[in-house]
């Protein structure tokens, strides 16, 4: 066996031109020469030093494979990039907006957008022409002269329509380019414009876009949306998209009626603060957000968000908060009786009713009439510094935290010094200039049972922790109480909705003119409610600017006449649409229903 | 005995390369078709997502509202409102399911509810129901 194996010997070759021995003897090969012998030590030492060499490199070899092994095994395993848009769009460039239900508000579609390269094209006569001609906004001439001015790329169009892709095809003009990428589509359109803002195109490439948010909650958590920790995870805003449709669609209909120029409204959940429905009208498309009005008032813009960004004189809403002042200090119980008589002079200026309501009148019926004579002697009672302390307590000294980029801007416009004549002004809402938010915060946290709540525009998973004391919740009972008195008979009839039984304050403050001074026939008409007034659930504030109805064979502004009706179909519309049960019975509306629904808590 | 070891290493280092080139040839065939998984999955959710944002365009109120006063005459939809409410005792239940024993059968009320009554079934005395056709675009769908 081993045999097999065994080397055989080689054969001798036989080689026919084997030499044959020379005759002539050969000339003896010179010397060759001899090379001094080497010090054997140093011959010894540069072997070592080779040797050492060697080593270290299969060391340093060994060494590099056992770090990289090492680095494999300490990574995160990953699937490897492939680098294409769609490869990478597995999760969406921008998270998707939706609102508490989880409808979608904002997302994403995929979008072509059209480039030029002038060098690669054949006839960039012929490719302006045909251009002009599928996009009628592209002036033919202007672009030729373009495309021969030697520049080597052009954007043509941020994003286009399939057809107009197929379109600049069918040209055949190999230097018209598509390059794909993401476009932010509001797929309700106008349908809370406001809150969500819009978004453009930052840095943009032919492969890909960057969004970034311009407004609203699209700018305020542009790097939540961006962030790829989040995987793709929408934004759960509070807005209600069935609520908000359906107050846009009342305020809408009920600016139209009221002949008003401008309409806020705003829904607000009394215990935890979220917004659940925020609207702002005239409005607009956040597909195609509007540019920004370069001349007129931009408070009559559409961009302009009258509910956040307005700051207005908000009137007699403001009355609330001087009676529950008074009542949680102890001047006064809801029955203690006011001096009414007037008009009441304090220095060069008067105040007066509406109408006369005779010498004295119940803290109540105060309310309940709107007399500003009783309420300016309340808040003198007060005194200026514990009405400032108090009004700040409830934020109407800073802007509101709501998570849009406009609110933070928005600094409530308060007097600089607070002499008796301010105190007694700011007791009626003159003087003081908010926004609708501010009072809807004010009125959450006033009438929850006497909590500070922090407006938000994001849903909670969980009822956050109630926030500062402002008042005891017997007080916030009490308030609750005669803002229902308002509404049952009081300058709010209009405002009753059977089976929620709603509270409210009017307020119509007169605007004030650029040049100083008020319009006499030009108001801002507000009413702020809560309901249903014994257990308090939603605050609602509605604003209208420069309303006017004929009614009653008068021409009629205040608030009574104008905001109320609109708020109390908003009431009707979304309080069902929210859930709400309808409670017939009478004997809620009984003071100790109010005491216990309190107590309960 | 040299030659053996020899001949064995020749052996092993050929199959071992054999297997390395199947191994190689397989990783690649592998991240070929991930890569395709990947973009297939990346179509997917690209649809995916068009499709959402199609069904809520197609969902948004303001077309939900037009419709159904398009078609209130059919469906007679109104906004919610507190009269809509109702106790749990008011509400209608449908009635317990008759069983009709007929000798040794026993028959259950069928479900016809899938079933669309044509009315030729009951004889031409049968007055015609009145389908009101909706109103179509031009490409057949109900707008908007």
């Amino acid at each position: 066996m081993m045999s097999l194996f065994r080397r055989r010997p080689r054969p001798e070759p036989t080689d026919p031109f084997r030499p044959v021995t020379p005759r002539i003897p050969r000339a003896p090969l010179p010397a060759a020469p001899t090379t001094p012998r080497e010090n054997p030590e140093k011959a010894r030492l540069r072997a070592e030093r080779r040797l050492k060499f060697t080593a270290a490199c299969f060391v340093l070899g060994f060494a590099t494979v056992a770090i990289k092994m090492g680095a494999i095994a300490a990574s995160e395993a990953r699937e490897p990039a492939t680098g294409s848009l769609i490869g990478a769009g597995i999760v969406n460039a921008r998270a998707d907006i939706t609102d508490r239900e989880g409808r979608v508000l904002a997302t994403n579609v995929t979008a072509t957008a059209l480039y030029a390269q002038p060098h690669k094209m054949l006839d960039p006569a012929a490719a302006a022409e045909g251009l002009s001609r599928i996009f009628p906004d592209m002036d033919a001439q202007v672009w030729e002269r373009r495309f021969n001015s030697g520049s080597k790329f052009f954007w043509l169009k941020g994003n286009i329509s399939p057809e107009q892709q197929q379109a600049v095809h069918d040209l055949g003009e190999p230097g018209l380019l598509f390059g794909s990428r993401e476009m932010r589509l509001y797929p309700n359109g106008p349908l809370a414009a406001h809150v969500l803002g819009g978004a453009r195109y930052g840095e943009q490439d032919v492969r890909a876009a960057e969004i970034v948010g311009v407004a609203g909650v699209e700018k305020t958590f542009d790097d939540y949306l961006s962030d790829p920790v989040q995987e793709g995870a929408p934004l759960r805003l509070s807005i209600d998209l069935s609520v908000q449709a359906a107050t846009e669609r009342v305020l809408e209909g009920g600016m139209k009626l009221m002949g008003a120029k401008g309409a806020a409204a705003i829904l607000m959940d009394a215990r935890t603060g979220e917004v659940v429905a925020l609207a702002s009208l005239p409005d607009f498309d956040p597909n195609s957000r509007p540019r920004p009005a370069t001349e007129g008032d931009p408070g009559d813009s559409p961009l302009f968000n009258r509910a956040v960004q307005g700051v207005y004189e908000l009137g007699s809403t403001f009355k609330i908060f001087t009676a529950a002042q008074s009542l949680e200090l102890g001047l006064t119980n809801s029955g203690t009786l006011i001096d009414t008589r007037g008009p009441l002079r304090q220095g060069r200026f008067t105040i007066r009713d509406f109408h006369n309501y005779g010498p004295q009148m119940t803290v109540t019926d105060v309310i309940r009439q709107s007399s500003n004579i009783g309420t300016a002697r309340m808040a003198l009672d007060i005194g200026g510094k514990r009405q400032k302390a108090f009004l700040e307590s409830m934020g109407f000294f800073e802007p509101t935290p709501l998570e849009m980029v406009e609110a933070g801007s928005v600094r409530p416009i308060v007097p600089t010094r607070w002499p008796d004549i301010t105190t007694m002004t700011v007791s009626y809402g003159h003087g003081l200039s908010a926004s609708p938010m501010h009072l809807a915060v004010g009125y959450a946290s006033l009438l929850n049972g006497g909590t500070r709540v922090t407006p938000t525009l994001v849903a909670q998973t969980q009822p956050p922790a109630p926030g500062a004391r402002i008042v005891s919740p017997r007080v916030s009972a009490e308030a609750r109480h005669m803002l229902r008195r308002v509404v049952t008979d009081g300058t709010a009839s209009m405002g009753e909705v059977p089976g929620y039984q709603v509270g409210g304050k009017t307020g119509t403050a007169d605007k004030p003119k650029y040049t100083g001074g008020y319009w006499d026939d030009k108001v801002i008409a507000t009413f702020a409610a809560v309901f249903p007034a014994q257990d308090p659930k939603y605050v609602l504030v509605v604003s209208l600017d420069e309303p006017e109805i004929r009614a009653a064979g008068e021409d009629r502004r205040t608030a009574g006449w104008t905001a109320v009706p609109v708020a109390s179909e908003i009431v009707r519309r979304v309080a069902p649409l929210m859930g709400l049960r309808p409670d017939f019975d009478p004997g809620r509306d009984e003071f100790g229903a109010y005491l216990t629904q309190t107590a309960q808590r | 005995m040299r030659g053996f070891i020899y001949t064995l290493s020749t052996v092993i280092v050929v199959l071992l390369g054999v297997w390395a080139y199947h191994e190689g040839y397989e990783t690649r065939a592998t991240e070929k078709a991930v890569a395709r998984l990947e973009s297939q999955i990346g179509q997917r959710h690209q649809e995916l997502s068009m499709l959402r944002a199609e069904w809520a365009y197609l969902n948004r109120p303001d077309r939900l509202a037009a419709l159904v006063e398009m078609n209130f005459e059919r469906l007679g939809l109104v906004p919610l409102a507190s009269d809509h409410f109702a106790m749990t005792d008011q509400v209608g239940f449908p009635l317990p399911v008759v069983v009709v024993e007929v000798a040794d059968h026993v028959f259950e009320e069928e479900d016809f509810s899938d079933v669309i009554i044509m009315n030729h079934r009951y004889g031409a005395t049968t007055p015609p129901r009145v389908i009101a056709p909706p109103t179509l675009a031009d490409d057949g769908e109900q707008l908007p």
